[in-house]
């Protein structure tokens, strides 16, 4: 091995047109949508200036087996079919409330941005380890909201209400 | 102290570069949350695209009928992480403009030819020794409307392999490309070196020389964040 080697490959924006090639059809669904389990998440991914207003963002969830992508379309939406994963726990034995991870891609991003969805209504999310680490105030922002049907989980990239993103 | 344990030079780009103009509304601006190291880190990666990935497609120029336009090539390499070991088992996918410097996508604003023998998109997974390889067409250099700057010629990849932290979406260019010391995307990374990573360097040892047969050769190994982690680093999966 030499030094070279130990020179990480570094990230690239996304760029805007990726779309033809990443997002598949059925790519949106971790799960049959048609199996009870399969919970839509869905929400508006922004920038500071607003909504993306073109279709250059990707959704991608990732946790265990699942894994879906959604690219947002024109108003900033994006969607995907998932299912509420088994909590995990750590190494010590705490509990882990249930979340998926979810990476965002875009244009202008130069590497991903990293966060996690936390359920609305899980009593394990008050004893979290992970959001026991987040500001207080800015909890809220990982955590989806109930709505008909399934989930809604709005994404900020900046601004007043920009989402908690983690190191990686 | 081993080679394994020196951590990796990390030249990623930051959010914020002010001179890709984009990144000033898309940067987050508050302070990273940090986890301890196996708390995100060791994440196991999906199953996806393991059984979905056909023998063919990693080879963009068969995808049609006739040959697509322009400058066949062999683009080739090694997937290693951090620790130097093969990254076996990685979901490559490339997607790419044709020699005009057109995208298939419908959002390509541009009004450059498409290919009908080419779609500009391929995929594979690395074998045992983390060795990968694409036949396709050198794409061609592109601009965007008045004040923009054409880019250096360039391949889009995406990576998944085995744990989350090691996922990656990258751009390789050319070697001897001058676009690549002037292009703002490149110059968000801190330092030359890591620009280098991002360079395919000609490969006589994969050209192939034989009228129609004939593809140049390009090389282009790609390291991803290790996992250095202990087992007891491992969160467990109770599922």
């Amino acid at each position: 091995m030499t030094d070279d080697e130990l020179i990480l490959t570094p990230s690239q924006t996304l760029g805007p047109m990726y779309g033809f090639a990443l997002v598949f059809e059925g790519a949106d669904h971790a799960v049959d949508p048609a199996d009870p389990s399969a919970i839509t998440v869905s929400g508006v991914l922004y920038d500071g200036k607003g909504p993306l207003a073109q279709p250059d963002g990707l959704v991608e969830v990732w946790e265990g087996t699942q894994f879906a992508r959604s690219r947002s379309d024109r108003e900033g939406r994006f969607q995907v079919t998932v299912r509420k994963p088994e909590a995990r726990v750590l190494p010590d034995g705490r509990p882990l409330a249930p979340y998926l991870n979810i990476a965002v891609f875009a244009r202008g991003l130069q590497k991903q941005a990293q966060t996690r969805m936390y359920f609305p209504d899980e009593d394990a999310n008050a004893t979290d380890p992970v959001l026991a680490l987040v500001d207080p105030e800015r909890r809220y922002t990982l955590i989806a909201q109930s709505i008909e049907p399934g989930l809604r989980f709005d994404i900020h990239l900046q601004g007043e209400h920009e989402t908690v993103f983690f190191a990686f | 102290m081993s080679r394994a344990a020196r951590p990796p030079l990390d030249f990623n780009p930051p959010y914020l570069h002010p001179e890709y103009r984009l990144t000033v509304q898309r940067a987050p601006s508050q302070r990273l949350v940090e986890l301890p190291r196996g708390w995100f880190h060791t994440t196991p990666g999906p199953v996806f695209g393991h059984g979905a990935v056909r023998p063919g497609e990693n080879d963009l120029t068969t995808q049609h009928e006739g040959q697509p336009i322009g400058q066949k090539i062999i683009l080739s390499g090694r997937v290693l992480d951090s620790d130097g070991r093969p990254a076996a088992g990685t979901l490559i996918e490339l997607w790419q403009a044709n020699a005009a410097g057109r995208y298939l996508d419908p959002h390509d604003p541009h009004n450059l030819p498409l290919d009908p023998n080419f779609d500009g998109l391929g995929r594979c997974l690395t074998d045992s020794e983390g060795r990968y390889r694409f036949t396709t067409i050198r794409p061609a250099a592109y601009c965007g409307p008045v004040g923009t700057s054409f880019r250096p010629g360039h391949i889009h990849v995406s990576l998944i392999g085995s744990d989350l932290s090691s996922r990656l979406v990258t751009q390789c260019y050319f070697e001897g490309d001058p676009l690549i010391w002037v292009d703002h995307v490149t110059a968000g990374i801190p330092d030359p070196r890591g620009v280098e990573r991002l360079i395919a360097r000609h490969d006589p040892t994969t050209t192939i020389i034989g009228y129609e047969e004939s593809a140049l050769g390009y090389r282009w190994d790609i390291v991803l964040r290790g996992q250095t982690a202990t087992p007891l680093d491992h969160v467990d999966d109770r599922r």
